[in-house]
């Protein structure tokens, strides 16, 4: 380990947050314990205002944006922006789950969704690649365990099995990649390999770099390592659905952003050509196996696919602009992903069927659902006023800033292809007639709570981005 | 502080729409009265702001600014010159005139007057705004309005087929032409998406003929530009009513004004370069569409073409890069937003009732529908440029224009005249549909048809009075346009 190894308590105010949430997950495993059977129902709610309150913490209380122990970990504004992004998804994604009937009596599940939040937190600051490594895998397999949580259910063991060998495999690589790295530098630090790297050969350096960009890219979906996200996104109870297509991702794209930034800064020129490569094979790819898909879950696994694939557009610009436009475009990505799983889990608990059909009339049967979920698309779509377009435009300036106008007009392209099967589905939620249609459509008071937030946030976000983009934009200015 | 005319005006049905969502769901004739009420602030300020701009001093006025984006240089800029007012009053009278002739609406009326209004909303914003980020956010607005209103109260049979095309193509173009506003705004250096300081900003005569194309273009296919224009006569055929009234009103009209905003006024090398080739598109739209509405037997899609040929005069007024012409495109977008919200309200009514399109089954409806007939011919009087009529004023300004743009290329009087012969064109085919629809033998079936509605009556007075009152004193409409030309001649080295 690099640096001064001494002992430095203003070092636990860099990872407050970790430590909170550690707490919270002891509080709510013993309540597990001393809770009726009856009443575990409560847990979803005491883990969703503990997550709020180190929400509040985190906000208010001003992280040292120095790094703490000996560099491993730095609290600047991107970290603190994405911490707060995923404690924000899974207050929303603990919520959720409370309306989830199979997940109602559970409070190991609460447990273990914390732990899957220590670990992001941990990667949005790693800055040594043990560190990261010890917090993708805290991350992972507490997100494996999440998506098989089912066990009974042959669909959730399957995707639970499948995305633990595919995150396996390409966790093993990344770790090859790391101790390459560690082999060139001889520290763990990412200043002194990114000095170290300055002088290595350059297929050596790019190899170290691929293999790491294969654990990353496991994490935010890229293609190649997009091929479990269908299947563990089906299987996955659909809670669960929500937090890895938006916290996980979220905390992929923290670590991404890092890492290329200050662990192959001597790679740049490299990193940025294969990133917009990788982004356009990743959304159009995306975007166009997702227009056949009659299950909603696999419909939104392709589109969250695509959506990496615009979020990639912002990590390419490689500026100020374009990290902040990341940042931004994932909080966005957030709460409109966890409004369209919300609407998926109740119509799911009510007809127990995850088909397109299942939405037919559900603007008629419940105007409340039906506008979510259709504000839900067309923020996905990149329909104005909402949240989603505000957050593409900010990708798409990005990248011209940058000069990336090719990538510009194939993220243009994607976009109509995008549009093509959000609107299909609005198009069965809004005008499709259906036989229940006249029959009441209960909204338990979370996940009315939830939709609610998130709907208003998809408008805000959209017509008064400025609080916010002006926030992640100031902390990304401190990267460059 | 100044009252924030141009801000109610543009949040007005806003604020409707969601009042009106709000209501419970089951009520039938409260969102229709909040619809209208909401419309007709809108249009009562807007008139207002037409009657009291300052011709004298032209420019921006009524304007208003607070930060948006701040920190990319993007603010809530409102503001309008004479053309600006002209056409900000030409969509208060058409949203209004769509909420009355939609009362009859029964299916679900609380979504479809909360997503009309937010159409509308959409469209005052792309006229009133002076910040291209803005701009462009409420440019976009209208589409997924528009998606949802054609696909549940569309014409069955092309209703998906109708909305999706419409959608998609209309998307395409404007994020093409979002590219290019991107590429201006880094280019210029200047930090800001504000249209009036970017005007005779610092960009090379090379940038300007790389991105005047891609911006014009695109923001030209919501104009129907020839040749993406298939999507106008489709999606008008299955939008509802009131929906393609406003489509074909003033929604064209955004798309042509923002194009001549963004693409000529900011890149007027640019457009000096193109326009003598662009404008042979235009001359297709006309030739080509006014052809097709002549054999074309279909109510619906004869409007929708006569629409097309008419956005091509517009769109060749804006190309002939002079006082004249531009005078004549404003005044064009004005006469012919209200000529086709008339004719496309008048086809509705004949078909809410008659259930048929086709004109060779139709007949003598001049008996029973006596409302729509005069309608109908009054506006296809101003459509074929009958003196006495706005239409002609804005026709004989556009040629006039064009005549005397020989100097951009030799071409151009040719343009006018070829045009001109062609708009001919549009005297046959309406005639031929007042012919067959209005006079001749009546069905039997027809004799008991149900009368036109007091509102939809009182809508098509109030439309036929502007074509009239503004054919009469021209004045009322020129000289406000005028005013607007003036302040933006010079970017293009006009006097």
């Amino acid at each position: 380990m690099g640096g001064s190894t001494g002992f430095d308590a203003s070092g636990l105010l860099t990872i407050l947050p970790e430590l909170l949430l550690l707490l919270l997950a002891a509080v709510v495993l013993g309540a597990d314990l001393a809770l009726s059977a009856e009443r575990k129902r409560s847990l979803g709610v005491i883990t969703a205002l503990g997550l709020l309150v180190i929400f509040g913490v985190v906000l208010v209380v001003p992280a040292p944006t120095d790094p703490a122990f000996g560099g491993m970990v730095r609290a600047d504004g991107v970290a603190q922006v994405f911490r707060l992004t995923f404690l924000l998804g899974g207050a929303l994604v603990a919520l959720l789950s409370m309306d989830f009937e199979p997940m109602q009596q559970d409070g190991t599940y609460y447990g273990v969704l914390l732990f899957s939040l220590i670990g992001m937190c941990l990667m949005a600051a790693a800055e040594n690649m043990v560190l990261l490594y010890v917090a993708m895998e805290l991350t992972g397999i507490s997100a494996y365990v999440l998506v098989g949580y089912l066990r009974n259910q042959p669909l959730s063991a399957e995707g639970g099995v499948k995305y633990f060998l595919f995150g396996a495999f390409c966790s093993a690589v990344m770790l090859y990649g790391l101790s390459l790295l560690y082999g060139l530098a001889g520290s763990t630090g990412y200043a002194a390999v990114a000095t170290a790297l300055t002088r290595t050969p350059f297929s050596l350096a790019m190899v170290a770099f691929l293999m790491v960009l294969v654990g990353l890219g496991f994490k935010v979906a890229m293609v190649p390592m997009h091929a479990w996200a269908p299947d563990a996104y089906q299987g996955a109870p659909t809670p669960i659905t929500a937090f890895i297509s938006v916290a996980s991702k979220a905390a992929g794209f923290a670590a991404l952003l890092r890492v290329l930034q200050f662990l192959f800064p001597a790679l740049s020129a490299e990193w940025i050509a294969l990133i917009v490569a990788i982004s356009m094979v990743t959304m159009t790819l995306g975007n166009l196996s997702a227009i056949p898909q009659r299950n909603i879950k696999r419909m939104l696994a392709y589109s969250s696919i695509a959506q990496a694939g615009y979020i990639m557009i912002g990590v390419a610009a490689a500026s100020p602009f374009g990290v902040a436009a990341t940042a931004f475009y994932l909080i966005v990505y957030t709460v409109t992903n966890v409004a369209a799983f919300g609407v998926v889990v109740l119509i799911s608990n009510l007809t127990g069927s995850e088909d397109l059909d299942a939405f037919a009339g559900l603007s008629r049967r419940s105007p409340f659902l039906g506008w979510a979920l259709l504000l839900a698309l067309f923020s996905l779509g990149g329909v104005p006023p909402f949240g989603g377009f505000v957050g593409k435009l900010l990708l798409f300036a990005a990248a011209v800033q940058s000069g990336l106008v090719a990538l510009v007009v194939v993220g243009v392209l994607n976009v109509i292809v995008g549009l093509y099967y959000y609107l299909n589905v609005a198009k069965i939620v809004f005008e499709r007639r259906s036989e229940q249609e006249d029959e009441p459509l209960p909204v338990p008071v979370p996940s009315r709570w939830v939709l609610g937030f998130t709907m208003a946030a998809i408008v805000l976000l959209g017509i008064l981005a400025a609080p916010v983009f002006n926030w992640v934009l100031q902390a990304s200015a401190a990267w460059f | 502080m100044e009252f924030p005319f141009l801000s109610v005006i543009i949040f007005a049905p806003a604020v409707a729409a969601v009042l009106i969502l709000l209501l419970p769901k089951d009520r039938q004739t409260e969102p229709k009265v909040l619809a209208a009420a909401g419309a007709f602030i809108s249009l009562a300020l807007a008139l207002w702001v037409f009657m009291t701009y300052d011709r004298g001093a032209g420019g921006y006025q009524f304007q208003e600014q607070a930060p948006w984006l701040p920190m990319i240089g993007s603010s809530y800029h409102v503001g309008v010159n004479g053309m600006g007012a002209t056409l900000v009053l030409l969509n208060g009278i058409l949203l209004f005139s769509a909420v009355l002739i939609s009362w009859g609406i029964e299916e679900r009326p609380r979504d479809f007057f909360a997503l009309l209004l937010l159409m509308g909303v959409g469209v005052f914003g792309a006229f009133a705004l002076l910040d291209l980020f803005l701009l462009v956010l409420f440019y976009e607005l209208v589409l997924f309005p528009i998606y949802l209103l054609i696909v549940n109260w569309g014409w069955k049979p092309l209703r998906e087929y109708g909305a999706m095309k419409l959608t998609l193509y209309l998307l395409l173009g404007s994020l093409v032409a979002v590219v290019g506003i991107l590429a201006i705004y880094f280019t210029s250096g200047l930090r800001t998406f504000d249209l009036v300081a970017l005007e005779g900003g610092p960009f090379s005569t090379t940038f300007q003929r790389i991105w005047f194309l891609p911006i014009f273009l695109g923001f030209g296919v919501l104009a129907s530009i020839w040749p993406f224009y298939s999507w106008s006569p489709d999606g008008y055929a299955a939008a509802p009513t009131g929906v393609s009234m406003l489509h074909a009103g003033v929604l064209k009209n955004v798309g042509a004004f923002t194009a001549f905003r963004v693409a000529v006024l900011l890149l007027p090398e640019g457009a000096r370069f193109w326009m003598p080739y662009v404008v042979f598109l235009m001359v297709a739209n006309v030739l080509y569409a006014t052809f097709v509405a002549l054999t074309h037997d279909d109510f619906k899609y004869i409007i929708g073409f006569a629409s097309v040929a008419h956005m091509g005069i517009v769109l060749m007024g804006f190309a002939a890069l002079n006082r004249d012409g531009w005078n004549g495109a404003v005044t064009q977008m004005f006469a012919h937003g209200i000529i086709a919200a008339m004719s496309f309200a008048i086809v509705g009514m004949v078909y809410d009732r008659t259930h048929i399109r086709d004109i060779h089954q139709l007949g003598g409806l001049v008996k029973v529908l006596p409302q729509p007939a005069i309608g109908f011919i009054v506006a296809g009087l101003a459509s074929m440029g009958m003196p006495g009529f706005l239409g002609f004023i804005a026709e004989v300004q556009v040629f006039l224009g064009l005549w005397r743009a020989a100097s951009l290329a030799w071409w151009y009087p040719l343009v006018a005249i070829v045009s001109a012969v062609g708009i001919l064109g549009t005297a046959a085919y309406i005639l031929r549909v007042v012919q067959k629809v209005f006079f001749g033998e009546m069905k039997p079936a027809y004799a008991d048809l149900p009368r036109v509605r007091v509102l939809d009556s009182v809508a098509l007075v109030m439309m036929s009075a502007v074509l009239i009152v503004g054919g009469l004193f021209p004045t009322l409409v020129t000289r406000v346009v005028q005013a607007g030309v003036q302040s933006v001649l010079a970017l293009v080295g006009g006097a």
